[in-house]
This record gives C-alpha cells, structure tokens and sequence, in this order.
C-alpha cells in the first residue's frame, strides 16, 4: 500500500477516457462501480467542454454483485450503441470491475455489436493514467489501422505528416497543434491528420497513408508511433519542439523526414532577442528547480538553462516510465534526477534545493506558495487555469514567447529589484507593501491564514526554516541587519545563513557571521 | 406538553405527520440504469474541516484518491486531513499482507500527525470487494495504539453508498462509542457549518431547552453522550443509519421538516420546542425575528424565481426538502425532483408539503433523464457538475448540486442565501449580453 495525499496521475482509465474525449464517433463502455462518473467532471469544468465526455459507465452496486454484473455490462453496451451509434467502441474496466473479473472484453466479443469493439486491458493497481492513455491509443490504431492503405509515391506530391499524442485534458495541447502545424506548414508539410485529438475511428483507418508521424507527446503518443514505424515503415520525430533550440532541431529533423530542404534561417520569434536584452541581465544564474512529465521537465530544463541563463538546481518526473530520459537529462545539469510520484517527497527536494523559481505542476504550484516561492505551471496535470482563453502554445517558436513572459512574470523584475534596493529606507516603501506586480498586499500575513495545517506540521515547518544550531540563535544586531534586506530576498538570506551557522557549528548569529555566510554563497 | 395547535398557518405541528398517506399519493418513478452521482467517499471533503481532528485514511485505489483531490475542488493548499492508502498490485496479490501493510501505514501516518486524536479507516469498492475486514483492522489498531488515538471504520464505497450516505455511514460509526447516559437533552445530527450550528444552539438556548448537543462533534473529545434521555433533530435528510443507530441506544426521533427556509426552520425547531414542553407563546417570540428576517431575504429573490421551472436531477437527497422550500416559498414550479434515495419516513413533512401531483423519481438511467431534461427545457436544472456544462451548453439554465452541500445552506440566516443560488444563474444569463 502507498500513502498519497495528491496524486499526480489517475488511473488508467481516465488516460482511456482523455483519448476517447479526444475522438469523435468514439464510443467507451467502462465496467465501473457508482461513483467513479466523477471523471466526467474533469473533463467538463476543467477543460470547459460542452459534451459530456462519451463515455457509459455501468455503475454497478453492491446489490447487483449478487446477481449478474456481466449482464449489466452487457445492457450497458447495448443500450450505448443504439443511443449513440458510434463507429467503433472501446471497452474495459475500471479498478473494482478488474477485481470482480467479468471480462468486459470477452462479453463484448460475443455480442456482435455492429462496430469494432476493442478491448483494453488497463491493470489498475500496477499503471497509471499516461500510460492508460498510451495504451489505449495504442490499440485503437493497431485494430482500427488498415494495413493496406499506405502512402502513395510522392511524384511531385507535398510531404504530409500526422501528429500523435494530443489527448483531451492534454496541457496546451489545443494550442500546440496550432503552432506545429505552422511549422510544418513552413517546410511545405501537409497534417494528414492529428490523432487522437480531434480524429474519428474512419480516420484511423487511414493512419498509415501519412509520409512520417510527429510524435508530440511521447507520454501518449510513443508506442503508437513505434508501431506504426514496424508496421508502415513510418519514421516519427524525436525532438519536441518546446523552446527555441529544441523548436530549429524539430524542423531540421521534419524537413530531413520529409525529404525537403531545411531552411536557412527560419523567424524564430522575439524570444531570443528578449532573452538578450539587457533587461534580462537579472535573470542570469537563477536557480530553477523542474518537475514534471518527463517530456516537459526535460524540455523546461534545457530552455531554462541555454535560453534564459537560469542555473538547473533540480530536475525530476512524476512518470516511472521516462525515468531513464530524465536520468540522462539529470546528468547533463549534474543534478540529482527526483524520479517520484510522492508529493511529499517534491517539497522536501524543492524546500532543500534552495531555489529562486519553481517550474512545475499545479501541485508544485502549492508548494511554491506555500515556500514563498515564485512558480511557472509547465505540464500536466491541470487545473482549469491550463485552459486559457487566449492562443497559449507551448511549442513552435510562439511557445517559446509565451513561455518567457510565462516564466519571467512572476519573478521580481530586474529594474525593480533595484529600486527596491535604491528606496528600502523609503518610508513609502515598507515591506508590507510587497512587489507591485504581484498586487499581494501583505503577503507573509495571508501565507499564514492559507496554511494552518502546513504550519501544524513539523516536517514542513522545519523544511521551510532549519532550526539555528542553537537556541541563542540570531543576535539582536543581526536580526537589525537582515530587517535591512529587502523583503523579497530576505526569506533566503535567512535561510542560508541559518545552513551556513548550523554547518560550521556558529552557536549565535552576529552580523559578522550574515555577511560570512552572504560571501560564502555569493556566486 | 399535549398536542398543539398550529402557531401559524404554515408550521406544520408534528404531531399532524402520523399518516404519510398524501406523501404516498405523489407518483415515483424508479429507474436503474447508469447513475451519474458520487460515491459515499466525498463526505469526507467537508467531514474532514468539521471534525478539526480527525483523520480520514481512505482504502482504496487510486480512483478514489483521484476522485477525492477532484472533489475538492481540484487542488487545497494545505495538506488534508484525508489521505489514501492506494491498495497495489503486490497486496492483492498476497506478496504483502494487507493487513501489516494498512498498519504500517496508520502508524506513519500518525507519526506525522500527532495532532489526530480520531482516524476513520474509510473502505472503498476495491476494499469491500476483496473483503479487507477495516472493523477487525480498526480494532487490533486501537488495541496497539494505546488509547491516544480512536480508531473506527465505516464504507464509503460506491457499492454500498450515494454521496451524502458516506456522512451517513461515518455517524453511523461514531454512534457506537459515543458514552452512555440518561441525561435528557437535544442532539442535533448532521454536519452543520459552525457558523449555523452556533444559530441553533442560540435558538434552543433562548427557547429554554438547556442541554445541546451535535453529532458529529467538532473535536473528538467533546462526543455527546446517548440514552433515552436523548432527542434527536436530524439536520439532513440523508441519516436513516444513523437515526437507526441512535434509536438502537434509545435515543427518540423528533420527526420534522427540514430547516431550509421559513417554514422548514421554523417547523424544525417547533419539533424541539413541542417535545421540550416549550411554552408556545414562547416558542413564537423567540423565532419571531429569525422567521421574519428569513422571509424578507427570501422575498427578495421570490421575484425572480417564482412560477420558474425547476428540474432536480439526483444527487445529495437535499432534493426533497428543497423543492418543498422552492415551491411553497419561493412559488417555483417542480418539473421534476429525482434523488438518489426516498427515505419516506424521515422525508414525510415534506413529501406532505409538496404540491399534489409533484413528479418524485428514485434511482437514476442519466441518458432518459437527461432526455425528460430536454423535453420539459425547466428554467433551471440542479445537477452534478459533470452534466452542468454540456447542459449550459444546450441553452440550459444549473445550479450545482455540490455548492448546496457544501455551503451553509441551513436556519433562518442563511434561507435568502439558500434562494440566491438558485437565482444566481437566473441572474447571471440575463446580465450577460455575450
């Protein structure tokens, strides 16, 4: 048994249903007890949608397991296609029906229903929601894709390409098909189509006509692609165009895929010239800590450090099964790769990583709050704030925009920085005031009403303050001094100060020791 | 105190409710087929705020720890005081002892909070349908842990209950072990807001009934006591355990309607006041203001909502006494009013108050009522909030079932807040020119 608090992945039957929201003409017939219908929600008030997401759940109770939950299934399914009449249907079970063993595949076999009807076998006690949703797709294009309709010869024809992987509930995924098929239309490239997202079953059918697949989300997407690259010889993009460099790499490789010319020098948007100018001279050596999926946290990594000049001082992935990619990453950084899907263990990594920004989920988005961090959302999973109304891409030289503006916002600004130095004996300028930008008020006082429970709990407490290394602790001179410290910079000053005394077993902290402990982290 | 006549015109004495006769009259329809409701484990998303030391340790899969983070509302900042012990491959398939497993995880867990004095060990369909026996759990764990902590154990399944049945369940669990003794005094059951639990307990105080007591409490130490001295109001429709437990320790049942509005709140307490030997002069000056100031809140909004059409798909089992305080006070019109459950018993003042010929349905098959839905086009829709927005979306006015059971709902204080989220969305469509 594993203790959770907040997960970051569902089980493998959401990953199903973000793949089948994603279709259309797609049907999903869940074998599920009453109550596991509260995933309908995620879909409608997280990502807004209008339908319901098109799924039919059996919702078994207690008194149906005496009698017969296989017929159940049976009606349920029966009664979905006469409503719906979808083109194919997907069936399956979710963690209870796995355990009462009704065989969701087997009945629906025997059924003849008059469309495809494919079986998942989604085990719910050993995987999770990305890999459900992998899985699905997966098996929808090796029953659904006709292996006699391939691409025809080019003969003058334009390059086309599908993409893989967008899912509905999927982060920025509406917006990152925007942006590539931009880019692809640039090198000349046709989307045949993009699947699942979007794609119907009789779409599928014709996955195989495509020159080469992108592959956009390798959470999703990969095992599709690798079988489609066995089956129809299709080639599928590496590179996930988020970020500038990773953006040139992505077209470079399209354009050799698609057997046309790379351009020589593509518009690459304002990203790199904002990152150069001088005004970002403030963002140098900032120390960043990642988490994610793996694909995200890798790619956030490395805009991170070559495009905005930030310092990598923590990288790590939810998702076991793109472990061996962040490792790699990890080693590039010469960090310590986090590999966990225990919320608890990511604050203590992030509260001890000492950092200035935290790029991460929602769920590293609380912590940050709750360590006074600032923090930048860059993957799954999502809260209904992921579903802008505005064109947000993550990909393509536009992602790259928005993910400096996203990015650099919630970090005091370089000029203001200093002005709050130039002006901190302001009377004006009092601490309760806090960064204008942020528009907080008093911020330290509304931390304290959010986190009554936080603050009860000593773990936490002691990540977020290490105890000095005596009671005596700081001197009343010292304590003058570092009041003397903008606010904003303060909470570090504190901190590294207080590592820095416990380390070299200082029993009080004097002035002297503040500005031996500044000097030993200056950088 | 012998049988009263009716201080006013619109309290029905209690005393009146022997025959469930008129109720009975109401047609029901009953359907089975795919319910789009929530399992009993989402009590514990307000249970856990008003029991402030209480664990609830959820065993299951990680569906349901998935299903509680989205029933909150998604994300809360700070960490919870409900946590689920995610049941994995090696434990069902005998490589780990589940029971060795649930223990190591109760005692890290109360390392970490030291500060819970009372853990629920809460059983989910994966839990029940491979038989993980939580009660023999729940007491070989108190027996270890010295008496710091109390363990106890109810379902929250999905298979064995409905939504607001897991508050039902989780009473239910703590009626056993609350001490006994014959004191007469007044329990009120059901998970009130502090705020409105403090409203009644000045009511009954000036009424002059001096001992009051809650279920559940708001510290597990301050558990109320149980014995034929004890008369109980249910605040919520959805206890038929728990009253039966309550009634097993010889406490009485005070039948009422439910205090939503006016006359639900005035009817409810009058039950109190009845069996208390309240003088009834009395009784009318002390829930005179509170009655008057509920019907100027109310009236505000009967403008706006009255001769509406109301449509209430089933969720909480606060649909009945809902559409009572929606017809007779607000003057709206019941298309229909599903819930998931019919207790007919602790439902009769209402169900009698209900306009003759209302449409009941139990149960639910979500796509025929969804199709009744769209046939009648009621002027709102109470529904979950996985049907809110694909409804929205077809020109369909909702409310959201959730925010009734989670906002303080109940008293004369809160009956104009109550009407106002019904109106709300009413409002809302004709301010918005987009």
């Amino acid at each position: 048994m594993q203790l959770t608090v907040w997960t970051y992945e569902g089980p493998p039957h959401v990953g199903a249903m973000r793949v089948a929201t994603g279709m259309t003409g797609l049907h999903y017939v869940l074998h599920a007890p009453q109550g596991d219908t509260y995933a309908d929600l995620l879909f409608t008030m997280i990502e807004r949608r209008g339908a319901r997401p098109p799924v039919t759940y059996t919702t078994f109770q207690a008194r149906d397991l005496g009698k017969d939950t296989a017929e159940l299934f049976q009606s349920a399914a029966r009664d979905a296609y006469a409503r719906f009449q979808p083109q194919a249907m997907i069936v399956g079970a979710s963690c209870t029906a796995e355990l009462i063993q009704d065989d969701p595949a087997g009945l629906a076999q025997t059924m003849g229903l008059p469309c495809p009807v494919i079986a998942l076998d989604l085990p719910s006690y050993s995987h999770k929601e990305n890999w459900g949703a992998a899985e699905t797709f997966y098996q929808i294009v090796r029953q659904l894709a006709d292996r006699t309709r391939v691409a025809a010869p080019r003969d003058g024809r334009r390059p086309t390409a599908n993409l893989l992987g967008p899912t509905a509930l999927g982060f920025r995924h509406r917006d990152d098909i925007v942006e590539v098929t931009k880019l692809l239309a640039g090198l000349g490239i046709d989307v045949r189509m993009t699947a699942p997202l979007g794609a119907a079953p009789a779409d599928i059918t014709g996955i195989g006509e495509a020159d080469f697949n992108v592959l956009m989300y390798p959470e999703t997407g990969d095992q599709a692609a690798r079988w489609l690259e066995k089956t129809f010889g299709q080639k599928f993009t590496r590179t996930v165009p988020i970020g500038v460099g990773a953006t040139r790499e992505f077209i470079a490789e399209a354009a050799r895929l698609a057997g046309v010319d790379v351009p020589a020098d593509p518009d690459s948007g304002r990203m790199p010239w904002w990152s150069r100018s001088v005004d970002s001279n403030y963002l140098t050596g900032k120390r960043v800590f990642v988490f994610g999926d793996a694909t995200h946290a890798i790619a956030a990594a490395r805009v991170a450090r070559d495009e905005l000049g930030f310092e990598v001082v923590g990288l790590g992935c939810y998702n076991r099964e793109f472990a061996r990619d962040i490792r790699a990453a990890a080693a590039l950084y010469g960090v310590e790769p986090l590999i966990t899907d225990d919320y608890l263990a990511v604050e203590e990594a992030i509260a001890a990583a000492n950092c200035e920004l935290v790029l991460g989920t929602q769920m590293e988005r609380h912590i940050a709050k709750r360590l006074r961090l600032p923090c930048a959302v860059i993957s799954a999973p999502v809260h209904v704030q992921d579903f802008p109304a505005r064109h947000s891409p993550q990909m393509g030289f536009e992602g790259a925009n928005v993910i400096f503006d996203t990015w650099v916002h919630p970090l005091v600004m370089g000029l203001e920085e200093h002005l709050l130095t130039m002006f901190r004996d302001d009377f004006e300028f009092s601490d309760a005031a806090g960064p204008s930008h942020l528009g907080h008020g008093a911020a330290p006082a509304t931390t304290t009403q959010e986190l009554p429970e936080a603050a009860m709990r000593p773990d936490v407490a002691a990540a977020v303050s290490p105890a000095p290394a005596d009671p005596e602790g700081w001197l009343p001179d010292a304590e003058r001094e570092l009041m003397k410290i903008p606010f904003f910079v303060r909470n570090k000053a504190r901190r590294n100060t207080e590592r820095y005394a416990s380390e070299k077993g200082v029993r009080s902290i004097s002035v002297e020791t503040l500005y031996e402990a500044k000097a030993h982290y200056a950088r | 105190m012998s049988v009263a006549t009716a201080p006013a015109p619109s309290v029905v004495p209690s005393a009146a409710l022997s025959s469930n006769l008129s109720a009975d009259m109401l047609p029901v329809l009953r359907e089975r087929g795919q319910r789009e409701v929530f399992c009993g484990l989402t009590g514990i998303v307000w249970l856990h705020r008003k029991v402030q030391d209480a664990f609830f340790l959820v065993v299951g899969s990680r569906t349901c720890a998935h299903l509680l983070q989205s029933a909150a509302g998604v994300m809360v900042f700070a960490e919870p005081r409900f946590a689920t012990a995610i049941i994995e491959e090696r434990d069902l398939a005998g490589l780990a002892d589940a029971n060795e497993e649930l223990d190591r995880v109760v005692r890290r867990l109360l390392a970490r909070r030291p500060e819970i004095k009372l853990l629920f060990l809460v059983g989910s369909c994966p839990s029940e349908v491979i038989k993980l026996d939580l009660s023999r759990a729940a007491v070989r764990l108190n027996a270890g842990l010295g008496g710091d902590v109390r363990v106890l154990n109810y379902s929250g399944s999905g298979i064995e209950t409905t939504f607001t049945q897991g508050e039902d369940a989780c009473l239910a669990a703590l009626v056993p072990v609350m001490p006994a003794s014959d004191v007469s005094q007044l329990l009120i059951v059901g998970a009130l807001p502090d705020i409105v639990e403090d409203q009644f307990r000045r009511l009954f105080a000036e009424l002059g009934i001096a001992r009051v007591a809650s279920l559940p409490p708001r510290r597990a130490k301050d558990l109320a006591s149980v014995g034929p001295g004890t008369r109980f109001l249910l605040a919520q429709p959805f206890l038929g355990d728990t009253a039966h437990a309550l009634e097993e320790r010889g406490a009485v049942h005070l039948p009422a309607m439910f205090p939503f509005g006016a006359e639900g709140t005035t009817a409810w307490l009058h039950a109190a006041a009845e069996a208390f030997g309240i003088d009834e002069m009395h009784f009318r000056s002390v829930v005179a203001p509170g009655r008057e100031r509920a019907k100027r809140a109310i009236a505000r909004h009967a403008e706006r909502l009255a001769g509406k059409s109301i449509f209430f798909m089933p969720d909480s089992q606060l649909e009945v006494p809902l559409a009572r305080f929606l017809s007779n006070e607000l003057g709206m019109e019941l298309v229909e009013v599903g819930t998931p459950y019919l207790h007919r018993s602790h439902l009769a003042a209402d169900l009698a108050a209900l306009p003759a010929g209302t449409q009941l349905s139990e149960g639910q098959d979500v796509e025929r009522q969804l199709d009744r839905v769209r046939a009648a086009r009621p002027d709102l829709t109470v529904c979950g909030l996985g049907l809110a927005n694909p409804l929205e979306r077809e020109g369909l006015s909702t409310k959201w079932s959730i925010e009734l059971v989670f906002s303080p709902v109940h008293g004369f204080e809160q009956a104009g807040d109550l009407a106002e989220l019904f109106a709300r969305p009413l409002v809302r469509r004709d301010r918005l020119a987009v």
